[in-house]
């Protein structure tokens, strides 16, 4: 298990707990935190899961595929921390990842 | 319903179906911070939960049962959602408020919410209720499918859609065989438009999925009860080990008709997801849908559309303005292919090509009077992201820039 921690665009904060292997998407939808929407499910075609990724915990994250890349070039607000959460996969070495959320999917 | 009376700690929700439509319903509605009583009735035995694995990433071995449900079981009952499985909605009286189930006493509600989806179309031919002719809508479906989906197992697919083809994908990703069997002369033919298909289609075939076109289905054959071949009109048999029927879907709005509720291929409902009824809600396939975007209704079957109006109803009941309306959209998995698609081609008086189909990525645009009315994007995540907003902003584009690859969609876009 391995903990995330959810910041709502107003600051409400939302700590889970997450198997390893599960992305940080199905952590949040499965918990119900508010502000990620996740359409797609996972399959990298919607950009409604997007988050900004703590500044410690970018550095230990795989790079982002080209499909992720794209998709988030043409999301609102992209920062250069900005990630599909779809696309992060929780492990033991993610244990303590803070992401923020943005203040709308759509 | 004015804002105080939307937050009343009292109001009784009631949910039939318990789908992607109806479990996001009662999701929204806690997020939302709805304190009030909500029951969720569905007559499958699982909570809701995602389908478009289950041609997909699911049929491959790819998805389990946890990562297919919207959320896990533990979350109706911490959340005070009273989910009631394997629980059939039989009759609406809208007089008393109350629903009629096939398991305990009438459900008192104040708003009700109609999510009962759509249900696979049959065909009403000789053989069809042959053991391995199939369809493919639940969990218990693809569970069947994959069964029958051996090494070396032919399965043929009545009916070119996206179901069908991402189905046949799946089946040659697992060393079966799979034949599609259309009546139209070109598969997609009533989702795509003529270049998407041909261009699926060969992709397919380079695959060893093979095709009979324009061609009619009689009958399913059998042999002691399971079916082994599918007879067309021209009197060939095409031979199989399973049979898999994918000829559209019909909603189920049965209950909403005999309750007197506005119906039209669906139940009709407005923006915020209202039927003829104020105290009734629908959402998802079930519902014929406006879409003012292109001054139309549609029944549109498709997760962003029972999201939206899920999150619609959501609002509506904690007082919450709409959310303004979204661009419709849907995507397919087969393959290594990502087809996205945004808009629809209403009206459209010209089609055009950004990329080379050749290289399997590249986007068809539909545009009317210069402006983009729907984007068919293969592994072109820019064109659709990009055609998407563009499709919502109906700006005229640029067409010489549109189809040069060498300019990127950003620039296209401003
Ligand atoms: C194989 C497959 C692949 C798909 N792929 C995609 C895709 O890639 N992208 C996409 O956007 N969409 C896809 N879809 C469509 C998408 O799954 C649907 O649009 C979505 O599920 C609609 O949600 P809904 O709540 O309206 O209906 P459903 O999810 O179908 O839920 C309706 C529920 O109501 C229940 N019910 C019906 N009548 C009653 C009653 N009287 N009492 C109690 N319960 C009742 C049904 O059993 C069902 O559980 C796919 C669908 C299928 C079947
Ligand atoms: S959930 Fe759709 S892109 Fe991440």
């Amino acid at each position: 298990m391995a903990k995330i921690t959810f910041v709502e665009h107003n600051g409400t904060e939302h700590v889970v707990e997450a198997k390893a292997g599960l992305t940080v998407m199905e952590a949040a939808v499965k918990n119900n935190v508010p502000g990620i929407d996740a359409d797609c499910g996972g399959a990298c075609a919607c950009a409604t899961c997007h988050v900004y990724v703590g500044e410690a915990w970018v550095g230990k994250l795989d790079k982002p595929s080209a499909m992720e890349e794209s998709m988030l070039d043409f999301a609102e607000n992209v920062e250069p921390n900005s990630r599909l959460s779809c696309q992060i996969k929780m492990s033991d070495a993610l244990d303590g990842i803070v992401v923020t959320l943005p203040e709308s999917q759509h | 319903m004015s804002d105080q009376e939307a937050m009343d700690p009292q109001t009784r929700v009631v949910i039939l179906g318990a789908g992607h439509g109806g479990g996001s319903v009662a999701a929204f509605l806690r997020q939302y911070g709805f304190v009030g009583p909500i029951t969720l009735v569905g007559e499958e035995p699982l909570p809701p939960y995602q389908r478009p694995p289950l041609s997909k990433a699911w049929l491959k071995g790819e998805a389990t049962a946890e990562s297919l449900a919207l959320k896990p079981l533990e979350f109706y009952a911490e959340n005070n959602i009273d989910l009631r499985l394997g629980v059939h909605a039989v009759a609406i009286d809208r007089a008393s408020k109350t629903v009629a189930v096939s398991e305990g006493d009438p459900i008192a509600y104040d708003v009700l919410v109609l999510a009962m989806g759509a249900r696979a179309r049959r065909l009403t031919i000789p053989g069809a209720d042959l053991k391995g002719v199939m369809e493919l809508r639940t969990a218990a479906d693809a569970e069947k499918l994959k069964t029958a989906l051996g090494v070396g197992k032919t399965l043929a697919v009545v009916g070119g859609g996206y179901v069908g083809l991402e189905a046949a994908a799946s089946a040659i990703s697992l060393n079966a065989k799979a034949v599609i069997i259309e009546r139209e002369h070109r598969v997609l033919a009533r989702v795509a438009c003529e270049q998407l298909s041909s261009f699926f289609q060969a992709y397919h075939a380079a695959r060893g999925v093979t095709f009979e076109l324009s061609a009619g289905v009689e009958a399913f054959v059998g042999d002691q009860g399971q079916v082994t071949g599918v007879k067309l009109a021209d009197g060939r048999t095409i031979a199989c080990d399973a049979a898999l029927v994918g000829v559209g879907a019909i909603p189920n709005d049965e209950i909403a008709k005999a309750a007197g509720l506005e119906c039209n291929n669906g139940v009709v409902v407005d923006l915020a997801a209202r039927t003829s009824d104020p105290a009734i809600f629908a959402v998802g396939d079930l519902t014929q849908r406006p879409m003012p975007l292109y001054s139309r209704s549609v029944r549109l079957e498709s997760v962003p559309n029972a999201l939206e109006q899920a999150k619609a109803v959501a609002c509506a009941v904690t007082g919450r303005p709409l959310p303004p309306p979204e661009v419709p959209w849907f995507w397919s998995d087969q393959f290594d292919l990502k087809l996205q698609i945004a808009g629809m081609p209403f009206d459209a008086d010209e089609i055009l090509i950004r990329g080379d189909p050749d290289t399997a990525k590249f986007a068809v645009f539909h545009l009317k009077q210069g402006c983009i009315q729907a984007v068919e994007a293969v592994n072109a995540a820019p064109e659709f992201m990009a055609g998407k907003q563009l499709v919502a902003s109906q700006k005229p584009v640029a067409r010489d820039k549109l189809v040069d690859m060498s300019i990127s969609m950003k620039q296209v876009a401003v």
